[in-house]
């Protein structure tokens, strides 16, 4: 296991060099469901995180008792336990959210970043190297979703987390909160990354030469 | 007439109306993934259609007969175990992940069927099947069914259900085979370096949508129409 990244590498990559939206593109279905605004994206976060945090936690302990052919089983299972406490968690203390996410709390279980990182990191390596690698994706997953529901809501409805910045005179730009705002707004934002990407390769070259 | 058209109304409003791709965001993954040809992504939508009509059916037996508040084999062993009869018996706690189950096994005993008994269908389709298990759009479509379930005034019958999965899942293969047509005229045109791959598919996927929001609207005409013709 010489090869393998360490507990804090794993954490790094999680944020941006491997960020799970930008670069993996993985877990979309929520990433453009519920961006319409701050506050959904960032329970959906929450939601996110602490099913990806606990089912690698559960994943890395049993690592040795996994057979191969049931591992994804396996997965998918310890995914939907934990998706299920959530679900009745948000539907107990914050009604109306749990409300508004409708059936996006439970399609977490499909959501394949989680399958994923029980494949490529939990199931390997330690729960140290599992724990940090979970917190770091979690932290790259929210801040992808913030992006998105930044520029949505700013646009779309002239708030954020329901606090108005762009004042009243803001022409609300109805299309960015409805379904083809989400397809635009990300796929314009994944074309920002790659640019700002490829001219910092482009400087770096330029730099060392 | 009254369920014909109710049946209709489904259909429209999961295949067009709100369709699960181009509304809900559901089944993004493969129609980003496999959509670079037109025969492999309509092969993909035949083996979704395939996927999310046994899915279905299934959770639709599982919700009613055991999941759903008061579902009468609960209720039956709670009784004979000797239960207070007046205790709500509910295990719809146990939905997600019985649901999920059940789609990971039914696309494990549909892909041993197809390679065993219908060798041609399983080159045409096979590759993608274990692709689905991990298909927002089934687990979507049972959640859909599970929700109109457990509402006492809707509760939807078997029929109600296969229709809602055959919308949803027809949506599913237009959206997928019209974005591989797209991408393959889009392979000869002059794309930005940056936006190359998923990111002119995210916002030709954007268009669509805008396009597919013309039918808004479209069930109360057809609403409209069918009792016209139910009044004649």
């Amino acid at each position: 296991m010489a090869d393998q990244p360490t507990a804090s590498e794993r954490f790094i990559q999680g944020i941006l060099p491997e960020n799970p939206v930008y670069r993996q593109l993985l877990g979309m279905c929520p990433t453009l469901a519920v961006t319409n605004g701050m506050k959904p994206a960032m329970t959906m976060v929450g939601a996110t995180a602490f099913v990806l945090i606990m089912s690698n936690i559960l994943v890395a302990l049993i690592r040795g008792l996994l057979k191969p052919h049931l591992r994804i089983l396996v997965f998918t299972l310890t995914i939907a336990t934990f998706v299920t406490i959530a679900d009745r968690f948000l539907g107990a203390y914050m009604y109306e959210m749990s409300k508004e996410l409708g059936p996006y709390v439970p399609l977490i279980i499909v959501n394949c970043l989680i399958i994923s990182r029980a494949e490529v990191c939990a199931s390997k390596q330690s729960l140290g190297t599992a724990v940090a690698d979970a917190a770091g994706m979690s932290l790259g997953f929210g801040l992808a979703l913030a992006s998105i529901a930044t520029v949505r809501e700013i646009l779309g409805a002239g708030t954020w987390f329901g606090m108005a910045v762009l004042g009243s005179g803001w022409p609300a730009w109805g299309i960015m909160v409805l379904p083809p705002g989400a397809f635009l707004v990300l796929g314009l934002l994944l074309g920002g990354v790659n640019w700002f990407d490829d001219r910092r390769k482009r400087l770096a070259v330029t730099a060392s030469e | 007439m009254e369920t014909l058209s109710s049946l209709i109304m489904i259909f429209i409003g999961a295949a067009l109306i709100n369709n699960f791709v181009l509304h809900y965001f559901v089944g993004i993954c493969p129609f980003l993934g496999v959509s670079k040809r037109v025969d492999t992504a309509f092969g993909m939508g035949l083996a979704v259609i395939f996927v999310i009509l046994i899915a279905s059916t299934l959770s639709w037996l599982f919700t009613f007969f055991i999941l759903r508040p008061m579902a009468p084999i609960p209720v039956w062993i709670w009784q004979v175990a000797g239960g207070n009869p007046e205790t709500t018996v509910d295990l719809s706690v146990l939905s997600y992940i019985i649901y999920i189950f059940v789609i990971a096994s039914s696309v494990q005993f549909v892909e041993m069927y197809v390679r065993k008994f219908q060798p041609a269908l399983y080159e045409s389709f096979g590759v993608f099947l274990p692709l689905i298990t991990t298909n927002c759009a089934i687990l979507f479509a049972c959640l859909e069914i599970m929700k109109n379930l457990q509402d006492p005034t809707m509760l939807w019958g078997l029929h109600e259900a296969l229709i809602l999965a055959l919308g949803g899942g027809i949506g599913f293969l237009i959206a997928i085979t019209l974005m591989a047509g797209i991408r393959a005229e889009l392979d000869l045109c002059d794309v930005p370096k940056s936006l190359k791959g998923a990111g002119i598919a995210l916002i030709v996927a954007g268009i669509m949508a805008m396009a597919f929001m013309g039918f808004t609207g479209m069930d109360r005409g057809v609403e409209q129409a069918l009792s016209a013709l139910g009044s004649r």
